[in-house]
């Protein structure tokens, strides 16, 4: 379930990353946040190993590089494992996602029936605003494939 | 430098109480401490080095210190969550055998249950500035959810089977039956573990570890000063500690801390787990035993549920008589932090001070492991090997 189901839209307009606590304490993070506000994943990549990670930051923890460069992700993946928390009112189900590009994310699966879910299966990115502000990346079924 | 025979563990105190609304969780640091010491033939003079974890009130061991007016040459506030008080084992050990400290003390307490604390299904925001919030909290995970996917994963990649994982709580059930301090001691079927309420898919109420008031203490010393107390030697021979991070999100959610502190444990201890006679192996919950189990070496990965079903971890029944005393899961798990108690029973195995019934026979070598923090998004793991003199 979206943070953001019940919110008004008006107040909405009145949030967004510039306000949010947790976005603005990584300035560091801002293009991500902003390319969040326009539907598009970006992903940090490392221009001497060559491998994106997850979450974004400002050294490359697959090898310790500082050569990082933003790269827009497909915002597809694979759902790699999920728990539907049945005792939340709304129920929701926790997962993590294997994006195409190879990290894989914290996230929740949304606009889907959780008994229909399986590993494996093919999701894409779809933002969401959480409570703070900021767009967050979850994931629903890829209905394209 | 090898920790071996540096040092040796001489007292080893579990709160009796599990709920505590009453006392301060200062009183129950003290309490441990005083428990532990008097269990050596010790007093509050004679520590000179101070172990604790962030569940000692304020940010140090300071406070705690103050509290039971310690004089101290060495102190160490390690935070690692329920492994804290292994990894500090392996510090006070260190200390000792370079001269820092001769008598260490380790204390973890807390009350959870009388505060209300709804542990592994409420989601709980961390911090701002950690650097994993912004990407992370607004999914609500929760520590149940977490560990749900560990087992989902466990089961999808290795044929694990919710029968096998449920032969983990029978068999701390069948342990705890003969603990009177034991928060559950009722035991329980493979059939009602795995009808017992969903909490997070796929884990169920029986799959998750008590929570309890209460705490736990050891001390540390020196051989020379150990041989000369009256109570049984128990030697640290191995340890090994590790940080498990997200590695940039290349995670695998099967694979625990266990393989790097395990490893490094058994290579100092010069054993193997063939060797092992007991195992206290921290159940947060089932699945986190059998995953520990394989990256530990008592069997290859993938096999853990195989190793763990038809009582194989029973005292008396199975080839791995483990957490005798009951374990998280059904004994006791103080502030949510399971490592102290699985230390305490290590040592009560090793000096034949465990209960008759669940009592290893000339039990020798005994190994103590334990996860802190959560799975996914990053934990630590501790191992200790301990050998009765």
């Amino acid at each position: 379930m979206s943070n953001s189901s019940n919110t008004n839209p008006a107040q909405v307009q009145s949030l967004g990353f510039e306000q949010d606590p947790f976005a603005s304490a990584f300035p560091e993070t801002r293009e991500f946040w902003s390319a969040a506000e326009a539907g598009r994943l970006m992903l940090n990549t490392c221009e001497d190993c060559h491998r994106p990670h997850w979450y974004p930051r400002m050294v490359c923890p697959l090898c310790g590089s500082t050569r990082l460069r933003w790269q827009q992700a497909t915002g597809k993946g694979t759902l790699y494992a999920f728990s539907t928390a049945r005792r939340a009112s709304p129920a929701y189900t926790l997962a993590y996602v294997q994006l195409a590009e190879g990290p894989t994310l914290l996230t929740n699966v949304v606009e889907a029936d959780p008994d229909a879910l399986a590993i494996g299966m093919p999701v894409q990115v779809t933002f969401r605003r959480a409570e703070e502000g900021r767009m967050m990346p979850f994931f629903k079924p890829d209905s394209k494939s | 430098m090898s920790l071996s025979a540096s040092a040796c563990i001489v007292g080893a105190y579990e709160h009796p109480t599990r709920l505590a609304p009453d006392k301060s969780v200062a009183q129950l640091h003290a309490e441990c401490a005083l428990g532990a010491l008097q269990d050596a033939g010790l007093s509050l003079a004679d520590v000179d080095g101070y172990f604790c974890a962030g569940d000692a009130p304020g940010l140090s061991p300071l406070y705690m210190a103050d509290y039971m007016g310690l004089k101290l040459k060495w102190y160490d506030g390690t935070e690692s969550g329920g492994c804290s008080y292994l990894a500090h084992i392996e510090h006070a050990a260190a200390a000792i055998a370079s001269g820092h400290c001769s008598v260490a003390l380790i204390t973890l307490a807390g009350k959870p249950r009388s505060s209300g604390q709804a542990t592994g299904t409420a989601f709980r925001a961390p911090p701002v500035d950690r650097p994993e919030a912004a990407w992370e909290t607004a999914f609500k995970w929760t520590i149940g959810g977490i560990y749900g996917m560990m087992m989902q994963r466990h089961m999808y990649e290795y044929g694990t089977t919710l029968e096998q994982i449920a032969w983990v709580k029978v068999a701390a059930s069948q342990h705890a039956q003969h603990n009177p301090n034991a928060l559950l001691r009722k035991p329980v079927t493979v059939e009602e573990v795995m009808a017992s309420p969903v909490i997070s898919d796929p884990i169920r109420r029986l799959d998750c570890c008590v929570i309890t008031d209460g705490g736990g203490a050891l001390v540390l010393t020196r051989p020379e000063i150990a041989r000369s107390l009256k109570r049984p030697i128990v030697k640290v021979i191995g340890c090994g500690q590790t940080m498990n991070t997200t590695q940039g999100g290349y995670l695998d959610l099967t694979r625990t801390g266990a393989q790097i502190s395990g490893a490094a444990a058994f290579a100092e201890a010069g054993v193997t787990p063939a060797d092992i006679d007991y195992a206290s192996v921290y159940d947060n919950f089932t699945i986190m035993v059998i995953a520990q189990l394989e990256d530990l070496g008592f069997c290859a990965k993938g096999e853990g549920g195989r190793f763990v079903a038809d009582g194989n971890l029973i005292s008396g029944v199975g080839k791995l008589p483990w957490n005798t005393d009951g374990g998280g899961l059904c004994n006791n798990h103080p502030m949510n932090r399971g490592g102290i108690t699985k230390a305490i029973e290590a040592v009560r195995q090793l000096r034949g001070e465990a209960h008759p019934a669940v009592q290893v026979k000339d039990c020798r070598l005994a190994l103590a492991a334990g996860p802190g923090l959560v799975l996914g998004p990053g934990h630590a793991h501790a191992t200790v090997i301990l050998e009765r003199e």
